[in-house]
């Protein structure tokens, strides 16, 4: 069971990765001008959905199966998801505007955002590959 | 709360953290911090612009140029030190250039010694140690290529002889384009001219000029032989001849007529003993009379008016404040030659005899140290004037009497001279900070503000094969580039090396050869390029219009569809356009009916589409239709399509899907989408619901709502901005429409936004004037295409936030579907790098469009800066306003994504925060009043106008529509239209005096002193008119004297006034011309036509004009006082 539980995680855990490292490419493709503010913004925005979720997922899990460490873990990154995704304003297409974009350093911040978010999976992944390890052992 | 934490935090990010990315960061500003390594990534914005960029040149570019530059400014710099300071006087005498220059020529105490033995080109390779650093290069050469003379060098000839109908168009006698614009005519013109002002070399001129062409190339190096010299020597004469013209081509002022001999006298003697100097000075006053007497006319469209206030403007600005500090009293002409001799003077005194100063003159290493010198002497009145410390609770008339004037960069002679004109191109601060450290310390935002599109009269056109640019950056040749050798220039702001193309050797208007730095694009900052194919994407779209009208119940209540159709029937022959233009019609209320105009057709036929929810376009073909072709069915459907609707019972407005369908007609091609809606949409998609609450419109606490409800408006703008479609809305209602959706439409499409709130052709009269007036304008006025703007800046500074109506599409690049004259954008910067190893800091915008004729054009303006590394220096050069509109494009950002009261609060900190930086890092002492620099004087006064600006205020009961169009104007209207709005002009106009008016052509236009804006300056005895811009209010106190009464107003006394007076009558005495000339005055000077409300004591008209007078005090907002005690408490704590 407790296996079970980590290695969903970690298949979670991967895809989140694989989607930051998108995020990152993604955005600096718009930095260096290799794609258009508006591709990038509807390429980005179909993810966020799925990355709340996913991220969502993991945080449940962990509350189901009382790894109260891990949960706090990630109950920040799950609740900025969701604070960010509620937050944006009625008239903007996103969380990634094709107008706003380029304004007020948006851009950097998105970056900036998606390479914490990396970092902070990666912690997970291998927390993640540790304790399934161990799970296992102990099985 | 203060606006800069953002600009802060974001710099801190940039390039260290993400080396990867930044390096990778293209071209143009992008590219700038990371210097050359541009090759990886310019292979990608080829995709995605292809239009902007010729290919071959740009993306084959090899990145490896950059590094070898590092080599050789390391030992220049360390051989010549002083280069970092700014004003260099010991740099005249340590340079080595120089001195070795005056060893290698020492005889050549007098003029014409000079023009015998020294060609051109010994100083270009004299000057070769390739610096780095911008300042020493520049200063090298600069003044050399844009030393005034040749700017007045080109224009006389031309005007004289090109006749009023083309701009001075300079191409290459290869060029094919040079027939069509009569170049060749008018370069032969120019070659006449000079040989006339020579005299003594009439035949020389002419031959030897072609015939060194050829030759030339084989060894210019061989510098000091018959040949080479033969060339130089016209160059050499007309810049002589031409330097007191100078300045004058433009203003027309023909006072110069004195100025060669009090300008230079020591330059002439020595000057006649090799030509007959007083030929010289004829050929020069004819020439500058030419071209006063017939200014070259902008014929490219005949259709645009308007004076061309830049050059008087900025000669007046540019001389005036070095020299004492009166000077918005003096005229224009006037200034000029006290400036100059006042230049020179400096280093006749101080560092060399006066025949060296004269020998200096016809070089550039010696003229750009004359010119250095000169910049010295006014550095320190320039920097006391600015920083004289102003008490501001004591000083209570703080406004200057005239207009407030843009500071003067602090460069030398030459290079302001040659300066892009400050209504074009603006920066917040004229001492560009070295570090982004320093700036922060000065609490002071950086950013530009331009008006790139703006009407101009003089402007040279530039028709060659190839466009002389930077291979790394992109950035076009201007007159700041320094030319090492006569081969090679370097970049201004990448600081590349470039090779000279072998066809910009060839100089058109003096047709003579291997004289690069004197061609027009470098002489010039503001000039025009006939592109090639290498920068369109697809053949030049033509002028497409597609109007797109309400014709709803409410919509015809109004009657605005009457005197639309009006109005575009009497200027449908001035629509800017050549033979392909084409003009549509869409016209909807539940339904959207489209006109069938196609030739041939008897009469206009209508196709209704019902199915909004998936419109369709019935004929594709026959709706956009050739104007030319279609002109009288086009005029029946104007006639007849008033009264088609005047008994429509229709209330719905599907103005959704009609946009969509606009979209769908205009897509092909692109061009203008004009709205007209009087009413929320209340049918398909983009409907909207009504979100203000009228009992919310007074409240402190903040407003909501300020953003769109949707993004449908937006999409739509993104979508026409790909399309190459500008949507232009015009908001006619009387309730609430939403505006901050429908704005959408415009704001991101590069489209233009008008409002005009309970428009009634019969109850608002005045109204109905403004919107005829602002129709006519709209519908004449100049139009550029498919248009992209790019904004360059010097290595180490870049942009990170624009504010106007565009899309920006990349990181330095801005979309303009549309480009009109009368939008203004403005761009906030950072420092990325020190700047420390320059002195200059240039600035690019870079505008290409397909004209309405059809040609593809680039119109770049260039903006040169000196970098300072002293915080007083950077308070000296403040410039108050474009600080003022800059903050105020901020704030609106603020109020739109944070809330109202965080703006607002923010912009109080701004000022708090100033000057807090002031008085601690600048003057030092602790003195008990409030004291700032004098060009900061205004700030606390600027900042109250703006905090009870529409835009901004709280407590006063606003309507949300009328709040969110006061931010859309902010955001779109060059500024000196939005300082109007923010602090509108207060005179007295009852006793117009004779001090100071101007005179034009023969009437006499009065100059009345600026007032305060407080009711105290305001008397019953007399008659005020506030200039607000668009609106005029002539207030006329209740014992006004009834001579001014009957006199101006033509009633008998102040009772029978009437109460909508938006006239003056036409009266046939002194009193009413003087006041007729002064509106007209007024009026013209601007593209739109302000209303004009004659504001008795009473009715709402008088609420609004006290509503102006911000220093007075309101019940929700403070009076200036106050607010300056708000700031002093503030400040101490």
């Amino acid at each position: 069971m407790e296996a079970a539980v980590f290695i969903l995680s970690l298949i979670d855990c991967c895809a989140l990765i694989f989607l930051s490292v998108y995020f990152i490419i993604t955005l600096s493709d718009l930095e260096c001008d290799y794609i258009n503010a508006r591709a990038c913004c509807s390429k980005l925005n179909k993810w966020v959905l799925p990355e709340l979720v996913g991220q969502a997922l993991a945080t449940v899990l962990m509350l189901v199966s009382m790894h109260w460490f891990i949960f706090l873990l990630n109950l920040p990154v799950a609740s900025w998801n969701l604070y960010r995704y509620i937050k944006v304003p009625m008239g903007n297409m996103g969380i990634f505007d094709p107008t706003e974009i380029h304004n007020r350093g948006q851009l950097k911040s998105h970056m900036k955002e998606a390479m914490i978010k990396l970092g902070f999976h990666l912690l997970c992944f291998f927390i993640y590959l540790y304790s399934m390890i161990l799970a296992l052992i102990n099985d | 709360m203060s606006f800069y934490e953002l600009g802060g935090s974001d710099i801190g990010m940039s390039a260290p953290g993400y080396p990867g990315f930044g390096s990778s960061v293209g071209h143009g500003v992008g590219s700038a911090p990371q210097g050359g390594v541009a090759a990886p990534l310019q292979a990608g914005p080829g995709q995605t612009y292809p239009t902007t960029y010729p290919a071959a040149g740009y993306y084959s570019n090899p990145p490896q140029s950059y590094p070898t530059m590092s080599n050789p400014c390391a030992p220049a710099s360390s051989k010549a030190p002083v280069m970092n300071s700014q004003y260099h006087p010991s740099y005249y005498h340590n340079s080595h250039p120089h001195t070795a220059h005056s060893n290698a020529v020492p005889g050549h105490a007098n003029y014409g010694g000079a023009l015998v033995q020294a060609p051109p080109l010994q100083p270009y390779s004299t000057a070769a140690p390739p610096t780095s650093a911008a300042v020493h290069a520049n200063q090298h050469s600069q003044p050399f290529q844009q030393h005034p003379g040749y700017l007045g060098a080109y224009y006389g000839p031309y005007t004289a002889s090109q006749g009023p109908s083309h701009y001075p168009v300079v191409s290459y006698p290869s060029a094919a384009g040079g027939g069509q614009y009569n170049m060749q005519p008018s370069s032969q013109a120019s070659l006449q001219q000079v040989s006339r002002g020579n005299g003594t070399l009439p035949a020389s001129t002419s031959t030897t000029a072609p015939s060194s062409y050829g030759a030339l190339p084989a060894g210019p190096s061989v510098a000091v032989n018959g040949q080479v010299n033969t060339v130089s020597l016209p160059a050499l004469q007309r810049y002589d001849q031409n330097r007191p013209a100078s300045a004058h081509p433009y203003t027309g002022v023909q006072s110069d007529a004195g100025g060669p001999a009090s300008d230079r006298p020591p330059s002439l003697p020595p000057s006649t003993s090799v030509h007959s100097s007083p030929s010289h000075r004829q050929g020069v006053d004819s020439s500058s009379s030419g071209s006063s007497a017939s200014p070259v006319p902008n014929n490219y469209d005949s259709l645009e008016g308007g004076s061309y206030p830049v050059p008087p403007a900025t000669d007046s600005s540019k001389a005036a404040p070095p020299f004492g500090f009166g000077y918005p009293n003096l005229q224009p002409a006037y200034q000029q030659s006290p400036a100059s001799r006042n230049d020179s003077t400096p280093s006749y005194s101080g560092f060399n005899p006066p025949g060296y100063q004269q020998f200096s003159q016809p070089f550039p290493t010696m003229s750009q140290l004359s010119a250095a010198l000169g910049g010295i002497g006014g550095v320190s009145e320039l920097e006391v004037e600015g920083l004289r410390p102003v008490n501001l609770l004591q000083e209570r008339n703080i406004l200057p009497p005239g207009p407030v004037p843009p500071p003067e960069p602090n460069l030398s002679t030459d290079l302001r001279k040659v300066n892009c004109s400050s209504d074009t191109f603006r920066c917040t601060l004229t001492n560009i900070p070295q570090t982004q450290a320093l700036l922060n310390k000065a609490k002071l935002p950086l950013g530009l503000l331009l008006h790139p599109f703006r009407d101009l009269t003089q402007l040279p056109v530039i028709t060659s094969n190839t466009i002389v640019r930077c291979r790394t950056c992109r950035t076009y040749i201007n007159p700041f580039v320094s030319f090492l050798d006569q081969k090679r220039w370097k970049c201004n702001l990448c600081y590349r090396v470039n090779d000279v193309p072998d066809e910009f050797m060839y100089n058109p208007v003096t047709r003579s050869y291997g004289e690069p730095h004197k061609r027009p694009e470098v002489q010039n900052s503001t000039v025009e390029f006939i592109a090639s194919s290498d920068y369109m994407l697809r053949p030049p779209q033509p002028a497409v219009y597609l109007f797109v009208l309400d014709v709803s119940h409410n919509a015809v209540e109004t009657g605005y569809l009457n005197i639309f159709c009006q109005s575009l029937l009497e200027n449908l022959d001035k629509l800017p356009g050549d033979t392909r233009t084409r003009v549509g019609f869409v016209t909807f209320d539940s339904t959207i009916h489209f006109y069938n105009l196609q030739d041939g057709l008897s009469q206009p036929q209508m196709l209704v589409v019902s199915d909004i929810d998936d419109v369709f376009i019935p004929t594709p073909d026959s709706l956009m239709v050739n104007l030319k072709e279609s002109k009288e069915l086009v005029k029946d459907l104007l006639n007849t399509l008033p009264a088609m609707f005047t008994h429509t019972r229709e209330t719905h407005s599907a103005l959704g899907p009609a946009l969509q369908a606009a979209y769908k007609l205009m897509s092909p091609t692109g061009g203008r989408v004009s709205v007209f809606q009087t009413q929320l949409p209340t049918l398909g998609a983009g409907l909207l619901q009504s979100r203000e609450d009228p009992n919310q419109r007074s409240s402190t606490k903040g407003v909501q709502h300020l953003g769109p409800a949707t993004d449908f408006y937006k999409k739509l703008a993104l979508d026409c901005s790909g399309q190459q479609i500008a949507v232009d809305l015009f908001l006619l209602s009387s309730q609430y429409s939403d505006l901050a959706s429908l704005a959408c439409m415009s704001k991101y499409s590069a489209g233009s936004i008008y409002y005009y709130p309970a428009f009634h052709r019969i109850h608002n009269l005045p109204l109905l004037g403004k919107f005829q007036k602002d129709l006519q304008r709209y519908l004449t006025r100049k139009i550029g295409f498919e248009a992209v703007m790019r904004i360059r800046c010097t290595k180490g500074l870049s942009i990170h936030t624009f504010h106007g109506n565009f899309f920006v599409r990349s990181t330095d690049l801005l979309s303009l579907a549309n480009v009109n004259p009368d939008s203004g954008f403005a761009v906030q910067m950072s420092i990325d790098e020190s700047l420390a190893d320059t002195s200059l800091a240039c600035f690019q915008a870079a505008l290409l469009y397909t004209s309405s004729k059809g040609k593809r054009r680039i119109r770049v303006h260039t903006l040169c800066l000196p970098v300072v590394s002293q915080l007083s220096d950077v308070f000296a050069g403040a410039d108050i306003q474009a600080i003022t509109c800059l903050l105020a494009n901020m704030a609106i950002d603020r109020a739109i994504s944070s809330s109202l009261s965080d703006a607002r609060d923010a912009l109080v900190n701004a000022v708090v925060d100033s000057l807090t930086a002031y008085r601690n890092g600048v003057s030092g002492l602790q003195p008990a009043g409030l004291t700032a620099p004098a060009a900061l004087r205004l700030f606390p006064l600027y900042v109250l106008a703006l905090l009870k600006q529409k835009a901004l205020r709280t407590g006063t009961s606003t309507r949300l529509d009328d709040r969110v169009f006061a931010m859309c104007e902010f955001k779109s209207q060059p500024l000196r239209h939005i300082m109007r709005m923010v602090h509108p002009d207060l005179f007295r106009v009852d006793n117009f005096s004779e001090q100071g008016a101007l005179h034009l052509n023969n009437c006499v236009v009065p100059q009345p002193q600026l007032l305060q804006l407080t009711a105290e300056k305001l008397t019953r005895e007399g008659a005020f008119l506030m200039d607000c811009g668009s609106v005029l209010y002539l207030w006329v106190g209740k014992s006004c004297s009834e001579l001014f009464i009957r006199d101006v107003l033509g009633c008998p006394n102040h009772t029978s006034i009437p109460q909508n007076m938006t006239q003056i009558p036409d009266l046939d005495n002194p009193y009413s011309e003087r006041m007729r000339t002064f509106l007209n005055w007024l009026q013209e000077s601007r593209p739109f036509w302000p209303v004009l409300y004659v504001v008795k004591d009473d009715a709402s008209a008088k609420i609004s004009f006290f509503q102006h007078l911000v220093e007075d005090r309101t019940e929700s907002a403070f009076s200036y006082y106050e607010f300056l005690l708000h700031i002093q408490q503030q400040m101490s704590k």
